[in-house]
C-alpha cells in the first residue's frame, strides 16, 4: 500500500494477526472529574477489531468526555486504557494518533482556504518537506476508491458541503494511519442522502479492518448502523447491548432511566400527539413574504427570491441542509440583517428593513439558533437575562429607573412555569446546563403570547426530555393560535411537527408541500437540490 | 524514577478571598520590581517605602494632598467604569480632562469675566462637562459609524489635547502678566475655586465627585439604560438580538466619561493652578492613572473610593520620591504601568490553576 511510505504503522505485525473479535480497544474504570462535575465515573469499554460501536446518552452523559480521554485530550483520574493489549497512557492526541486512533469531531477542524489535498498534507507528518501535493492527491483518490469517500483532492475547503467536508477528515485520519476511528456525531449537520452515504462508508471501512466508535444520541441512526450499543446516563455507563438484541423502546429505557421513561420519553410522546390531532384552524395572515432577497456574509446572493405566508394557528417548516440561505431569511425576517430586495410584512405592517426593535415591538418572539452568541449574556444573571426584550416597558421599568421588585417576582413566576432549575435568580446563567438555558430563552419569548414564533433550530443539542419538552410547547403554542416559523436540518422534526413545509435549497424554495403529502425520501433528494414535477412523480434528474 | 510535571487546568469557580488576595499579591509584585530598582539606586527599598507609605497615608499634610489628587482621579474613573462596563475602552479621560481645562479658561478670562462667582463658577463645571464630552463623543461616532477602533482614537485626541493647550498658551491665550511665559494670566478671584481652609482641597469638586459615586453605582445597577450598557458590554450580539441601539449606548457611555474627565480638568485649573499652563502641569497623567484604580476597583463605583485614595498617596509619594529620595518623579510612571500589568496577568492567575503531578517511571516511558 502507498500509505506506508509515509506512514509506518509501529503495530502493523499486531494489526496483521487481529481476527474480528478481538478486543483492541479496553477502558477499564474510567473516571473523570471535572470542577463541580463527575464527568465519567468507573466506565468500562471495549472496541472490538472490525465492529462499530456506538456510544449512546443525552447530552451531558459523557459521552465525548470518554473518548476525549481515548483520544488523549483529557487524561483520566482513575483507570486504565489498552490499546491492543498494551497499557497506554496517552498525553495528548499526538500520542493517540501514533497508535493509530483518530477522532473526527463534528465540525471539522480545516482550513477553508486551502484546498482538500492541502489540508490533508498538513496534518502528514512524514509527507515530503517540498511540494508534497501531488503524492498526497494519489493517496487521497486511491482511499476515497477504496471506501467510497468522494471527493475531490484539488477543491478549496470553503467550497465544499458539510458532508464533503466531513469524508476530508475521515480521509485524513485514515491516511495519516488511524485503524481505530472516533466519530463524534458525524449526523448533525449532513442531509439524509449524505448520511446514507456515510454509513456505506463506515461499513466499507470496518469491513478493511478499521474499528468504529460512533456517537450519536439519535436512536434510528444507532440501531441502523451499529453492531454493539453501550448507552451512558449521567457519567455512568447504563450498559452494552448488541444491536439485534436491542429495540427502540429498550434503549430509550436505558437512556433516560428506569424511573422516568414513562412520564418523560413516551408520555410526552403521546400529550404531543394529542396536541398534532387537534387539528389546525388557520386564522389571518401573520407573517408574508414576498419575493426577498438578502446577502450573505460573504457578498453572495443567499437568499433568492423567496415567498411565503405564516398563518394563526400554523406551523410552518422550512427544511434545509445548513448553509443553503436559511440564516440569512430568519435574520432578514429578525431585523438583523438588511433585506435586499422583496418585502416582510408582519399582521400587514410593512417591516423590511425597519430593524429589531420594530420586530420585538410587533410581538414576534425568536428563538436564535446560537443561543449562547445571540439569545444569552452568559455573565447576567437568570432575572437579567429573562427581562432582555422587556426590560424597555411597564411594569418592567418606569422612565428611567428598572422596577426590581416587579422583575424578581416576574422571574420566579417564569422559572416555576417552565421549570428552569437553579439556586437562585442572582445565579448567572453560564451556570447553567444547556436544557435549562434553552428553557431560560423559551420562557422569555413566550411570556407574553406572541403572534409570531421564529424557533430557528430550536432543539438543535437537546437532550431527548428537552426536544420533547421544546416540541410540545411549540405545539402549544400553535394551538394558542400562534403563527409559527420552524426552521430545521432535522427532517424528522420538521414532518412531525409542520402543517406546511418547504424545501430550501441554494436560496430558493424548491417546494412547498402540505404535511399530509410530505414523504422523507422526497423531501430528503430536495435537500440535495433534486426536483420534481407535479404531473410524474418520478425523478426528473437534478436541476442543478 | 519520579518526575514533577506541571499542569495548567482552568477554574470555573473562584471563591471570594482569593479575588480578593490575588490583586494585593499584584500589587506586593510590582512593589518587589521597584524595589530592585531602588536596589540599584543604592537606596534601601524598606525604608523608602516606610516613608512613601508614612508621608502619604499618615501624616496630615500627606493625606491633605492625597484628597487632592484623588478628586481628578475619582472624577475620571468614575466616568471610565461606565465606559468600561460597556466594553469601550476609553483611554482618552486625559485629553477629555484637557479639554475641560480649556473650557474653564475661556469662561474665567475671556467669556464670563467680571462675573460673580456663582454664575461663573457653574458656567465652568458645565462647560467643561460639554467640552469632555464632545472631545469623546468624536471617537464614539467613530466607532458607532465606522467600526473605528476606539483604543486608538482616544489615545490619539489626547495629544490634539494637548497640542491644543499648548498652541493657546504659546499663542492667542498668552498672558499679558506673565513676563511671556507659555501661561493664560491668572482667573480673577470669582473664578477660583474656594478651598478648605488650610489645604488645596477644592471642595465643590470634591463634592461632585462624592456625589457621582452612589449615582453611577445606581445608574449602572438599576436604570435602563445601566441595563442596556451592560448587556452591550459582554455580549454585543445579544445587544442587537434585544433591539439594543448601539450608537445610542457608545455616545452616552462616552459622553459621561469624557464630561466627567471634563469636570476634573475644571478643578484642576479654577481649584488649584488659576490658570491654563503646560499639559504635564495640569494634569500628572490623572487619565492614564484613572485606568488602573478602575481596573482595580473592577468597575465598582464604590470600590473606587479605597482605590483612588491609595493611587492618590502613590502621587503623594512620588513628590517623595522625587524630594526626599532625589530620584526622577518617572519611577512612580514606572510603578503604575507595571501594577497595572501584574493586575492584567493575575486575572489569569485566577481563571487557571497551575497544579504539580509526580509521575511515575511507566508512564515515561511510554512516551519517550
Amino acid at each position: 500500500m502507498k500509505s506506508s511510505k509515509y506512514y509506518l504503522s509501529p503495530f502493523s505485525q499486531t494489526l496483521s494477526s487481529l481476527k474480528k473479535g478481538d478486543i483492541v480497544v479496553l477502558m477499564k474504570g474510567i473516571t473523570k472529574r471535572f470542577p463541580g462535575v463527575i464527568a465519567n465515573y468507573k466506565i468500562d469499554f471495549d472496541l472490538r477489531y472490525g465492529e462499530i460501536h456506538a456510544l449512546l446518552g443525552e447530552n451531558g452523559a459523557g459521552k465525548t468526555t470518554l473518548v476525549s480521554i481515548l483520544y488523549g485530550i483529557h487524561q483520566p483520574d482513575e483507570g486504565e486504557i489498552y490499546v491492543y493489549g498494551k497499557r497506554v497512557h496517552f498525553r495528548s492526541p499526538r500520542d493517540a494518533i501514533r497508535m493509530g486512533i483518530g477522532m473526527v469531531h463534528q465540525h471539522p477542524r480545516l482550513i477553508d482556504t486551502l484546498t482538500v489535498a492541502e489540508n490533508i498534507a498538513l496534518s502528514l507528518k512524514d509527507a515530503p518537506f517540498i511540494n508534497p501535493v501531488p503524492n498526497v492527491e494519489e493517496l487521497i483518490k486511491e482511499y476515497s476508491e477504496k471506501y467510497g469517500l468522494k471527493v475531490d483532492p484539488k477543491a478549496k475547503v470553503w467550497q465544499l458541503s458539510a458532508g464533503e467536508k466531513q469524508r476530508v477528515a475521515i480521509l485524513r485520519t485514515l491516511i495519516s494511519g488511524a485503524k481505530i476511528l472516533i466519530l463524534d456525531e458525524p449526523t448533525t449537520s449532513l442531509s439524509p442522502p449524505e448520511r446514507n452515504d456515510l454509513f456505506e462508508a463506515m461499513k466499507a471501512l470496518v469491513e478493511e479492518g478499521a474499528s468504529i466508535i460512533f456517537i450519536s444520541h439519535k436512536l434510528k441512526e444507532v440501531l441502523g448502523i451499529s453492531d454493539r450499543i453501550t448507552v451512558l446516563r449521567k457519567g455512568r455507563k447504563v450498559g452494552t447491548v448488541s444491536a439485534e438484541e436491542s429495540s427502540p423502546e429498550l434503549l430509550i429505557k436505558m437512556m433516560l432511566g428506569e424511573s422516568k421513561p414513562m412520564s418523560i420519553g413516551l408520555g410526552l410522546g403521546k400529550a404531543k400527539d394529542q396536541l398534532h390531532k387537534v387539528g389546525h384552524k388557520v386564522g389571518k395572515k401573520i407573517l408574508e413574504v414576498h419575493n426577498l432577497y438578502v446577502l450573505g456574509d460573504r457578498g453572495e446572493v443567499a437568499v433568492k427570491g423567496v415567498s411565503f405566508e405564516v398563518r394563526e394557528g400554523e406551523i410552518f417548516g422550512i427544511v434545509g441542509v445548513p448553509g443553503n440561505g436559511q440564516r440569512e431569511l430568519v435574520e432578514a425576517i429578525v431585523g438583523l440583517r438588511k433585506a435586499l430586495k422583496g418585502v416582510i410584512r408582519i399582521s400587514g405592517v410593512d417591516i423590511t428593513n425597519k430593524g429589531p426593535l420594530a420586530v420585538i415591538n410587533m410581538g414576534v418572539a425568536y428563538i436564535p439558533e446560537d443561543r449562547i452568541k445571540y439569545g444569552l449574556v452568559l455573565d447576567l444573571t437568570i432575572a437579567e437575562n429573562l427581562i432582555l426584550k422587556d426590560y424597555r416597558r411597564p411594569p418592567f421599568s418606569g422612565r428611567i429607573m428598572l422596577n426590581t421588585s416587579y422583575i424578581s417576582k416576574w422571574c420566579l413566576d417564569l422559572m416555576r412555569r417552565y421549570d428552569i432549575k437553579t439556586p437562585d435568580i442572582n445565579t448567572p446563567v453560564k451556570y447553567l446546563s444547556g436544557g435549562n438555558l434553552q428553557r431560560v430563552i423559551l420562557a422569555r419569548e413566550f411570556s407574553h403570547n406572541p403572534k409570531l414564533i421564529i424557533a430557528f433550530r430550536p432543539t438543535y443539542g437537546l437532550d431527548v426530555a428537552a426536544t420533547e419538552y421544546v416540541q410540545k410547547l411549540l405545539l402549544q403554542e400553535k394551538q394558542r393560535g400562534a403563527a409559527i416559523l420552524l426552521i430545521s436540518e432535522d427532517l424528522d422534526e420538521i414532518i412531525e411537527l409542520s402543517d406546511r413545509i418547504a424545501v430550501m435549497f441554494e436560496g430558493k424554495f424548491m417546494d412547498i408541500v402540505p404535511a399530509g403529502r410530505a414523504d422523507a425520501e422526497r423531501l430528503g433528494l430536495m435537500m440535495m437540490g433534486v426536483r420534481f414535477h407535479e404531473e410524474d412523480k418520478d425523478t426528473c434528474g437534478k436541476s442543478l | 524514577m519520579k518526575k514533577i510535571r506541571i499542569r495548567v487546568e482552568r477554574v470555573y469557580e473562584v471563591p471570594l478571598w482569593l479575588r480578593i488576595v490575588i490583586p494585593i499579591i499584584a500589587i506586593l509584585v510590582a512593589l518587589s520590581i521597584v524595589a530592585i530598582i531602588f536596589l540599584i539606586q543604592g537606596i534601601n527599598p524598606i525604608i523608602a517605602y516606610a516613608e512613601i507609605f508614612h508621608d502619604a497615608f499618615l501624616t496630615t499634610y500627606g493625606i491633605k494632598f492625597n484628597v487632592v489628587k484623588l478628586i481628578p482621579l475619582l472624577l475620571c474613573s468614575l466616568g471610565l467604569s461606565v465606559a468600561f462596563k460597556a466594553n469601550v475602552w476609553n483611554i482618552g479621560a486625559e485629553g477629555q480632562l484637557l479639554m475641560g481645562a480649556i473650557a474653564a479658561t475661556w469662561i474665567a478670562l475671556f467669556k464670563l469675566k467680571g462675573y460673580p462667582s456663582y454664575i461663573v463658577i457653574p458656567a465652568m463645571y458645565v462647560l467643561g462637562f460639554i467640552f469632555g464630552a464632545l472631545w469623546a463623543l468624536i471617537p464614539a461616532l467613530l466607532k458607532a459609524k465606522f467600526e473605528v477602533n476606539e483604543i486608538i482614537t482616544t489615545l490619539m485626541m489626547n495629544y490634539i489635547a494637548m497640542k491644543l493647550v499648548l498652541f493657546l498658551i504659546y499663542g492667542p491665550w498668552r498672558g499679558t502678566t506673565t513676563w511671556k511665559y507659555p501661561i493664560t494670566d491668572e482667573f480673577p478671584a470669582e473664578a477660583q475655586l474656594p478651598l478648605i481652609p488650610g489645604t488645596l482641597i477644592h471642595w465643590p469638586s470634591l463634592l461632585i465627585a462624592l456625589i457621582l459615586v452612589p449615582v453611577i453605582y445606581l445608574f449602572l445597577k438599576k436604570t435602563k439604560i445601566g441595563y442596556e450598557i451592560s448587556v452591550f458590554g459582554l455580549n454585543p450580539n445579544a445587544a442587537r438580538y434585544a433591539g439594543i441601539n448601539k450608537t445610542k449606548v457608545l455616545v452616552i457611555v462616552m459622553l459621561i466619561s469624557g464630561g466627567l474627565a471634563g469636570i476634573a480638568g475644571v478643578g484642576e485649573v479654577a481649584g488649584i493652578h488659576h490658570r491654563l499652563r503646560y499639559p504635564s502641569s495640569i494634569s500628572s497623567g490623572y487619565g492614564y492613572t484613572a485606568i488602573i484604580t478602575t481596573w482595580l476597583a473592577k468597575l465598582n463605583p464604590l470600590l473606587l473610593l479605597p482605590t483612588t485614595f491609595f493611587f492618590g498617596g502613590l502621587l503623594v509619594g512620588g513628590d517623595v520620591i522625587k524630594i526626599d529620595l532625589r530620584l526622577p518623579s518617572s519611577v512612580v510612571y514606572l510603578f503604575n504601568g507595571l501594577i497595572l500589568t501584574s493586575l492584567v496577568s493575575s486575572d489569569i492567575l485566577l481563571r487557571y490553576r497551575i497544579r504539580l503531578l509526580v509521575v511515575g517511571e511507566e508512564d515515561d516511558k511510554c512516551h519517550s
